[in-house]
């Protein structure tokens, strides 16, 4: 019999006054039972619409029904077949806009916690299976990934199942893309996207890191030394800056710098790790996304007593998860809607020490429905900030463009695919995620790499 | 991981290491850099690719121990390995049309203009090198230079070796002199680039910089290497190291680069090295 509670199980988080002050994980997690009742509200659907918005078509129905027999194993062993990164995804996929939008008992009530699920079963895994020998027989052909984010561990580790014998370049001397130097600890703990990892390196994939392409090596170099086919899923990490004044004060930091140096070189550990960071008492994040919540909660964790987010829509435009939304306001993290930065105030000795907005009202829908924030005249305000933190958008990073002659690319950087295969205008050269699409989500990334690893495929079996 | 093959003392602060990384040998160009970690919670750390041996799959790095960093790098011995070791990154240096040439070396920044100083003597450019140092005691990589250079000056700030003043001195008396330079290269702490610069500006000299900001990744990806150039936005890690010297606006690079004294005070008090976390 179906539970037929409106909501979803619980899941337990930590408190949010303690939780503002660490980098442990918010949430904990279900427990078994947890777990098991949750799933009992999955009703099996025959048309199964859910598995529909998972862009790499996770089988939610049969292993949320392994997860209600107790099946552990077998439920994790079922999202696998699609999806090689579970745990990272149970946690960070916008499940409201996937998979659980079309859920059928999100008509009535809460849908059924897809995601959470997902996590229980990965989390489930990891802590009670040892890994697995991997027995396929390998056919002895080379292709190489450039960048080990989700799109090149997916398309990596779909690869490597196949026969291939696959080598990720990666540029960071630790891989993981965006999942270990952009998203925080208390969100995506590094162990587990370590552990995940190494599931991906236990089918076979070798991961060389402290390679950046494009310098160390070129594309073609990479053919001559064997490779026969190549996957680019280098990810958007270029900043993008305002281009107001005030930008080079001392104290204006890019989300992506700010959060490398938390994430990836552990600056929250400082000085027992010797990289360090400035988190003054008033904060100010610019942008409405993932990445401002991101780096506006770590602040607030970092000591900040006032951070603010500067957007220039409403809430309700906001391209954030909603439940870090959520999270977030919880915090204490202060909302300034319908605000746009227009200049840096800094000291004589060159740091920030304020910084004006001007306020906006919403206009007519743009090009992609949303409403056009237009400026309110005279409206100039000043907040009284001593760090900025500018988190607008990130766009491909031009290095291995400007390295690869005949690699066709958009105006804005992103490399030009053919949608339905993922191949580039460079013969062998396949490439998807956010080096295409631009910032995106962990889960597209996954797909586009799932996509372009049956098109290589394809490509070197008529070859 | 990455094997030092050779280690050499230059004074004592600055040493100098030969380590394999024959990938980035095979590609290094004068004007690249590397970025390296030499302990697991330990920062990444630009250095500038000194000198490389393609046959060898060698790259040279010459550093000074001013921090943690540097200094647990001063501590490792030929034979053993360091962490990480990533380049060859930034942009390589470009000369066109040099006939003659005088490469400035302030301190440390010796070693970093010695490559660029070898590259123009073997495309046949008259190089003279002037190079400065607080002490007689701290004069490196003379006998490499003097190798690269048609003249070759060594100046201290207290005369200890001879020729005493500074580097901006001696080159206003070389083109007093006669002496008709097409290219000035300037390399070392910010004060005596921008010292140089003023001086070439009116000259009307081509000026060439190094700069040196704090990094992190080293590939465009967080901006922390932002300078103004010519009014304009520049990252010194994908746009740079070099840049023209009458372009960069020397005040704001030392502010920026000033950013994070108090925390690398921190740092050296505190470093607990090795420290599992
Ligand atoms: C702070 C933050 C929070 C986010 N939160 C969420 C979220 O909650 N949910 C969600 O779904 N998405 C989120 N995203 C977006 C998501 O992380 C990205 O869309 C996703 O990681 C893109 O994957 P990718 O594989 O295309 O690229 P990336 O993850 O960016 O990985 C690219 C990799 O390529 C490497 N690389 C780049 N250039 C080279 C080179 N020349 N040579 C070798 N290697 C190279 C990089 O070092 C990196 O490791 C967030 C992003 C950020 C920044
Ligand atoms: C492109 C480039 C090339 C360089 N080449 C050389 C070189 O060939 N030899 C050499 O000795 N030094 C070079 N440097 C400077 C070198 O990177 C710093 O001395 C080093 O980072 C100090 O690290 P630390 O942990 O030992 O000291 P810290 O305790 O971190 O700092 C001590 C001092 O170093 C400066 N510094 C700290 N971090 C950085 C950083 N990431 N980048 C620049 N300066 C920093 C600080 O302002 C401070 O004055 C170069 C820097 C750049 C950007
Ligand atoms: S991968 Fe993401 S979208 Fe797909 S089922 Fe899991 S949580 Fe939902
Ligand atoms: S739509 Fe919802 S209830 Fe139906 S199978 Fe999918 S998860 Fe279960
Ligand atoms: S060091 Fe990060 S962009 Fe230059």
């Amino acid at each position: 019999m179906a539970n037929m509670s409106l909501n979803k199980v619980k899941i337990p988080e930590q408190d949010p006054n303690i939780r503002n002050k660490n980098f442990l994980e918010v949430a904990l997690g279900y427990t078994k039972e947890m777990a098991i009742e949750e799933a009992q509200r999955c009703l099996n659907c025959k048309h199964r619409p859910c598995v529909s918005g998972c862009p790499v078509n996770v089988k939610i129905p049969d292993f949320i029904r392994l997860v209600a027999e107790g099946k552990f194993e077998e439920a994790y062993e079922k999202i696998r077949e699609t999806n090689s990164l579970p745990a990272i995804c149970g946690r960070v996929c916008p499940q409201e806009n996937q998979c659980e939008k079309l859920c059928v008992r999100g008509k009535n009530g809460e849908p059924v916690g897809i995601g959470r699920l997902e996590r229980f079963a990965a989390d489930w895994y990891m802590q009670n299976i040892k890994a697995k020998t991997n027995n396929t027989v390998k056919n002895g052909r080379k292709v190489a990934v450039i960048g080990s984010g989700p799109s090149g561990l997916s398309c990596a580790g779909d690869l490597a199942k196949l026969g291939y014998d696959v080598t990720i370049f990666e540029a960071f001397h630790v891989p993981g893309g965006v999942l270990m130097y952009g998203i925080p600890e208390f969100r995506l703990p590094k162990a587990l996207v370590q552990d995940e990892i190494q599931t991906v390196k236990d089918l076979g994939v070798k991961i060389e890191t402290n390679m950046v392409i494009g310098k160390v090596l070129s594309l073609d170099e990479i053919i001559e030394l064997g490779y026969e086919a190549i996957f680019i899923g280098s990810g958007a990490g270029l900043p993008s800056f305002m281009g107001i004044p005030g930008e080079t004060l001392n104290g204006v930091y890019s989300a992506n710098e700010f959060l490398t140096r938390i994430n990836l070189m552990k600056a929250y550990l400082f000085p027992n790790c010797d990289t360090p960071v400035k988190v003054g008492k008033n904060v100010a994040v610019v942008g409405g996304g993932n990445v401002a919540m991101d780096a506006a909660r770590s602040a607030r964790r970092l000591g900040a007593d006032n951070v603010y987010i500067v957007y220039r829509r409403t809430e309700a435009e906001m391209p954030a998860r909603k439940e870090e939304l959520h999270h977030a306001k919880e915090e204490g993290i202060i909302f300034k809607l319908l605000a746009n930065p227009t200049q840096i105030f800094g000291t004589d000795a060159g740091w920030v020490r304020g910084m004006e907005c001007i306020e906006m009202e919403l206009g007519e829908p743009d090009a992609t429905g949303r409403r056009k924030p237009v400026v309110k005249a005279g409206s100039e305000f000043v907040i009284d900030v001593d760090t900025v933190i500018i988190a607008i958008g990130q766009t491909p990073n031009p290095l291995i463009k400007n390295a690869t002659p005949g690699l066709d690319t958009t105006k804005w950087g992103g490399i030009i695919v053919k949608e339905e295969t993922g191949e580039t205008s460079k013969k062998g050269v396949y490439a998807g995620g956010d080096a295409v699409t631009g910032a995106a989500t962990v889960i597209l990334a996954m797909g586009a790499g799932k996509k372009a690893a049956i098109t290589i495929d394809e490509y070197l079996k008529n070859k | 991981m990455f094997r030092i093959v050779k280690k050499r003392i230059l004074n004592t602060q600055v040493k100098l290491m030969e380590i394999e990384a024959p990938f980035i040998a095979k590609k290094a160009e004068p004007g690249q850099f590397i970025i390296l970690r030499a302990s697991e919670n330990g920062e990444r750390i630009p250095l500038t690719i000194a000198d490389f041996d393609r046959d060898k799959g060698t790259v040279t790095i010459v550093f000074q121990e001013v921090g943690n960093t540097t200094k647990a790098l001063g501590k490792l011995n030929e034979g053993d390995m360091i962490l990480d070791f990533v380049g060859p990154l930034g942009t390589a240096s470009h000369f066109d049309n040099v006939k003659k040439t005088a490469i400035i070396g302030g301190g440390l920044g010796t070693a970093i203009s010695y490559p660029q100083a070898k590259k123009l003597y073997g495309m046949g450019v008259e190089v003279h090198s002037i190079t400065g140092f607080r002490n007689k005691e701290l004069i490196i990589l003379e006998e490499e230079l003097k190798a690269v250079s048609n003249k070759l000056i060594v100046a201290t700030d207290d005369g200890s070796n001879g020729v005493k003043g500074f580097v901006t001195d001696i080159l206003k008396n070389l083109i007093e002199e006669g002496n008709k330079y097409d290219l000035v290269i300037a390399i070392g702490p910010i004060p005596m680039m921008k010292a140089v610069c003023n001086l070439t500006k009116v000259l009307g000299i081509k000026t060439i910089v190094s700069m040196n900001p704090v990094m992190i990744d080293g590939t465009g990806m967080c901006g922390g290497c932002r300078l103004t150039v010519g009014g304009k936005v520049k990252f010194a890690c994908i746009d740079g190291p070099d840049f023209d010297g009458h372009e960069v606006d020397f005040d704001e690079a030392m502010r920026r680069q000033n950013m994070y004294k108090d925390e690398e005070k921190i740092s050296q008090k505190e470093h607990k090295c090795n420290l599992g976390v």
